[in-house]
């Protein structure tokens, strides 16, 4: 697979290390109510979806950016690739 | 000249001469000529035995979809079972040898399995070999395995090297057929970026093999003419022997370059094969069809080959099969055949045509409405007999027959991604349809357009279009005049009658009967007729077979081919041989080996080595006169804890972490608090996973307000560094924090023992004040040692005693520890290895990896408290939960035999002093064990339920597996200085 790294391009699969759903940015609030179950769910609970996925993946032998990248888990098909980083922000996350 | 089977003509070279050896004996051939071409030119029909019935086998195709003439190449090292003889070049010394067969391919021991093949059936070994379970690997298997089987292999290491290499380009064409070519000559004068892949050692594809005009001239000549057009432009690279064996995602194929197959031993610095990454941005795919057989009664003899190849043999390599050949077709495309050998005067005996509208032949009897019904000659085809329309049964002399059934589209690349095949029904075969690899288009016969004139078209259309999709405007060239022969096939898969066994897959010997009792014994979907028969499994992948099957199964079923389905291609196309896929990654240098700046000082030392993920760490020194690692251990650990001990610790993961919020960020790493830490000091910190299990330890060294340095284990350096991305990147991103491994940037020592300060002292440039007060347990500063090199001190001891850790940049790390060494020689300062690294934190009761193995809390190692629930930190909310926090929890003790004579086995499971021995009463486990040598006798670490209020417990450590038992006492996990005065001496 070919992943359009948004700083420097197509690069290849081999590249980066796999994580998982992108919900994983979604860590939940440590003092927030039912704060066992919510990381219970958090960490635990995923779909498994047959189609278009938001996952992150590690440029680990790259520019060790983190990147959210929206596959098509039947066809391998990558519509959307940005930096994890820009996505946290924008989905509430701060410090 | 003992090549009676050759004729006129041919692209091969009449003037060589290539002496090669078939079992034993020596031929000649020319060059141009493949194994299978020379063998066929030589009279030799008998090349092989079969899978299961070890029937004798001769040649069936000519080209890479060869079922049968798998042979042994070469001797000793290089020596290669499995090799197709049809697409194996011939060069001079070749050596090829027969194989399933002992003692010889003419008698064969194991033929008698042919007797028993009413036994031997589809299912066979299922029924047969079920009891004793006992029986299966140790008798059953081995046994199977010697009968039924393909080549061996020569259990040396392979002498040659094999590559890996990348390729990028506008346009990828697979196959240098009508349609490739075409396609490559289109988008080459476009100036478009071309890779033309063909599998054979020469270009053209079927234009070699027919004897149709292509533009006024013969299709080879017109094949040489593009590749002349094609060889002068820049912007082309042709690569022959290299088969196209996978699609993938995004435009990436894999190919294999067979570079130095066709030599007796590669060149001077030549690979054998190169495994090709080709990134593409379009790829045509112009692999053209393989011609399928009909089957009949013994229609496996030698000798019976495709129509098309035996074309193919006279065309392209002047060789008849034989003086006779009849034919069997039910297309048009067998009467080529009949024709090409008699214009070369080969003895045409018959056609016969299944059609009973079959055309005429001029000068040949054909036999319209008739079919072949069985055939004779044990180690070769001696007659067929057929069936006329009329019922009469007729002897028909040949030494060879050809037989068409029709054309098969290659669609096997469009399958590798989500592609399935559709049927059409005016060739009766499958195309491609479905999903296409992303950027793929199909041309050519590939995709059912099986004229030539068609081909041409359609490779020019692929190409323009492919180009039009990249934004570059290409024209077609003007297409050259060339046959444009109308479909003329009536579908016949395998004639009826005769009680015997018809081949439907020969490499797998499976056959009509066992597709019937596959439907009889109700595997009748197209997967599990696959694995019930084995039908189309073999090296071939069933390229000849597997349309004859699923026929069958239609006519059995009731239904129609495509209501049955088709099996999926998988990668790879072709056969790929391991080594081209381990390429260079072999041996040693499976993965890198990573040696630290002291690596050669070590070496000099006669130090011995381990591996610790891709690093290289001295496990212990050994001394003149010792000859146990124990000698040498137990002295290092001696030497250390009586004067001074260095030991390489530059393996650990350091992190370097910057920026205003850095504290803020470790105390959101590390399970314990990090914010409060002054600047001058360092902390040991424990990582959670986020599930509240610990996974990594190490401490945090805080240089300047903003600048800390962590230490990871060596392990874990890599993920640890991950995970710290992940949480500033995704969970924390407005925090002000920058991070950097820096692993690789210092050489790290540990100098442990009651004389380190003073080592140190003489080494650290003199206005570092190093005494206690000034330099306390846990203090950490930027020095300069040996008159201003650069240096980092941590005064940590993983050792227990009084220790520092200095580190230097990595190009001072050789000079560091012979600096070290020689300062200390005063003190008889020893270096010590892993091995005495482990002791000494045994004693000492550290966890390492043994005790953070995956399953462990904070609570269970011991360090519950240091869990900071004042604030947020990775882990930190899930490890509260119940399960993990149970007043029975697992915590880390100590044990030392109750005899000191006896040696705790590290692994063995912690029973109580009496009662049962089982899971249910099981109290826990060693995890780590060694002998101490300051405490004389064996001593472990260990997690036990309730740990904390067993002390001065006896329990039995048990190893069922070896029978050991061992009576130990529960004791504190310290064994060595338990108040911690050595380390703040």
């Amino acid at each position: 697979m070919i992943i359009n790294h948004p700083l420097l391009g197509p690069r290849d699969a081999q590249e980066f290390t796999y994580l998982g759903d992108a919900s994983l940015i979604h860590r939940p609030d440590w003092q927030g109510e039912d704060a066992s179950g919510q990381f219970h769910d958090y960490l635990y609970l995923r779909d498994n979806l047959a189609g278009q996925h938001r996952e992150l993946w590690f440029h680990e032998v790259g520019d060790r950016s983190w990147l959210v990248v929206t596959r098509n888990t039947l066809t391998h098909e990558i519509t959307n690739v940005e930096l994890a980083r820009d996505v946290a922000r924008r989905e509430g996350r701060g410090k | 000249m003992t090549q009676k089977n050759r004729v006129n003509g041919g692209l091969i070279d009449r003037s060589s001469r290539v002496n090669f050896q078939f079992d034993g004996k020596t031929y000649q051939g020319h060059n141009g000529d493949t194994l299978a071409s020379a063998l066929l030119a030589n009279d030799v029909r008998l090349m092989g035995r079969s899978f299961k019935y070890h029937r004798p086998r001769g040649v069936m195709t000519a080209g890479s979809e060869e079922p049968n003439a798998l042979m042994k190449l070469r001797t000793g090292a290089r020596q290669e079972p499995n090799s197709r003889a049809t697409v194996t070049e011939l060069f001079d010394g070749l050596e090829a040898r027969s194989q399933n067969r002992f003692p010889s391919l003419k008698f064969d021991f194991m033929g008698i399995n042919d007797r028993f093949s009413n036994f031997l059936t589809a299912g066979f070994y299922y029924k047969t070999f079920m009891w004793p379970r006992a029986f299966w690997e140790k008798l059953y298997e081995p046994v199977i395995r010697k009968a039924a089987g393909l080549g061996s292999i020569s259990f040396e290491d392979d002498p040659d090297s094999y590559d890996k290499g990348f390729l990028h380009c506008d346009l990828l064409v697979i196959g240098s057929g009508p349609a490739g070519l075409m396609a490559a000559l289109t988008a080459g004068r476009a100036g478009a970026r071309v890779i033309l892949a063909e599998e054979d050692f020469i270009t053209g594809g079927r234009l070699n093999t027919e004897t149709y005009a292509v533009a006024g001239m013969s299709g080879s000549d017109w094949a040489r003419s593009v590749m002349a057009e094609l060889e002068s432009l820049e912007s082309v690279r042709i690569l022959t022997r290299t088969t196209v064996v996978g699609a993938f995602d995004h435009g990436i194929y894999g190919a294999v370059e067979r570079v130095s197959d066709h030599m007796l031993a590669p060149e001077s610095g030549k690979p054998r094969q190169i495994l090709w990454r080709i990134y593409s941005k379009r790829a045509v795919l112009a692999a053209g069809a393989t011609e399928r057989p009909i089957a009949f009664e013994n229609n496996d003899r030698p000798g019976v080959m495709m129509a098309g190849a035996v074309r193919a043999y006279v065309n392209r390599w002047a060789v008849t099969p034989h003086q006779q050949v009849a034919v069997f077709t039910n297309n048009d495309d067998g009467h080529r055949t009949a024709a090409d050998l008699i214009a070369e005067g080969v003895d045409v005996t018959g056609v016969i045509d299944v059609r009973p509208d079959a055309p005429s032949l001029a000068g040949i009897e054909v036999f319209a409405g008739a079919r072949v019904v069985n055939s004779k000659g044990l180690l070769g085809l001696k007659s067929v007999q057929i069936r006329l329309a009329n019922g009469e049964i007729r002897d028909l002399t040949c030494g060879a027959l050809g037989v068409s059934g029709g054309w098969n589209p290659n669609v096997h690349l469009t399958c590798h991604q989500r592609g399935r095949p559709v049927w059409n029904d005016a060739i009766a075969a499958f195309v491609p349809g479905g999903e296409m690899p992303a950027g793929l288009t199909v041309a050519g016969a590939a995709n059912g357009h099986l004229s030539t004139a068609q081909a041409l078209q359609t490779g020019a259309e692929a190409a323009v279009s492919a180009l039009t999709g990249l934004g570059v405007s290409a024209a077609a060239p003007d297409l050259p005049e060339a046959e444009d022969a109308p479909n003329s096939l009536t579908p016949f898969w395998y004639v009826k009658e005769g009680k015997g066994r018809a081949w439907i897959d020969p490499q797998n010997d499976v056959t009509v009967k066992d597709i019937k009792l596959a439907h009889q014994e109700n595997f009748r979907s197209v997967e599990h007729l696959k694995r019930y028969t084995t039908l189309g499994m073999a090296t071939d992948q069933g390229k000849t077979s597997n349309m004859g099957g699923l026929a069958v199964m239609a006519e059995l079923t009731g239904k129609s081919i495509p209501e049955t389905g088709t099996t999926i291609f998988r990668p790879p196309y072709t056969p790929v041989a391991m080594g081209a896929l381990a390429g260079r990654s072999i041996g040693k240098n499976f993965h890198p080996t990573r040696e630290t700046p002291s690596h050669k000082w070590a070496v000099e030392q006669g130090a011995e080595f381990v591996e610790v993920g891709n690093w290289l760490r001295a496990q212990w020194f050994p001394q003149p006169g010792e000859t146990h690692w124990r000698q040498s251990v137990d002295r290092e650990v001696l030497q250390t804890r009586k004067s001074v001990g260095i030991c390489d610790v530059t393996t650990l993961g350091k992190i370097d972490v910057q920026g205003a919020d850095a504290a803020e960020f470790l105390n959101k790493i590390y399970a314990n608090g990090f914010a409060k830490l002054p600047v001058g000091k360092v902390r040991y910190g424990l990582m959670l996973r986020e599930d509240g299990i610990a996974y990594d330890d190490g401490t945090a060294a805080r240089l300047a307000e903003d600048h800390f340095v962590v230490t990871t284990t060596t392990a874990n350096a890599v993920l640890v560094y991950r995970n710290m991305e992940f949480a500033r990147q995704c969970l924390w991103p407005d925090l002000d924090v920058q991070l950097i491994s820096t692993t690789e940037a210092w050489a790290q020592y540990a100098v442990a023992g009651p004389k380190s300060r003073k080592l140190l002292q003489k080494l650290v440039d003199p206005e570092f004040d190093l005494s206690n007060d000034a330099f306390p347990f846990m203090a950490c500063g930027e020095i300069t040692v040996c008159g201003g090199v650069r240096a980092r001190l941590f005064r940590i001891s993983f050792s227990g005693e009084l220790a520092y850790e200095v580190a230097v940049p990595t190009r001072y790390g050789d000079a560091m520890i012979r600096a070290l060494m020689e300062a200390g020689e005063e003190f008889d300062a020893v270096p010590y290895g892993t091995e005495a690294l482990g002791v000494m934190r045994i004693e000492k009761g550290h966890a390492a990896g043994n005790e953070l193995n995956g399953t462990t809390t904070a609570l269970n190692l011991g360090l519950g408290r240091m869990v900071s629930k004042k604030k947020d930190c990775i882990g930190n909310v899930l490890s509260e939960r119940e399960g993990l926090n149970a007043t029975d929890a697992l915590r880390l003790v100590g044990l030392r035999p109750v005899d000191s004579k006896e040696v705790i086995p590290a692994g063995a499971h912690l029973m109580n002093a009496d009662g049962s021995v089982s899971a249910k009463t099981d109290l826990g486990y060693v995890t780590s064990a060694a002998y101490s040598p300051i405490l004389g006798c064996s001593i472990a670490l260990a997690f036990l339920k309730g740990g904390g209020d067993r002390m001065g417990d006896v329990l039995r450590v048990i190893n069922p597996l070896e029978g050991q038992e061992v009576r130990a006492e529960v004791v504190s996990a310290h064994f060595v200085d338990p108040e911690g005065e050595r380390l703040r001496a």
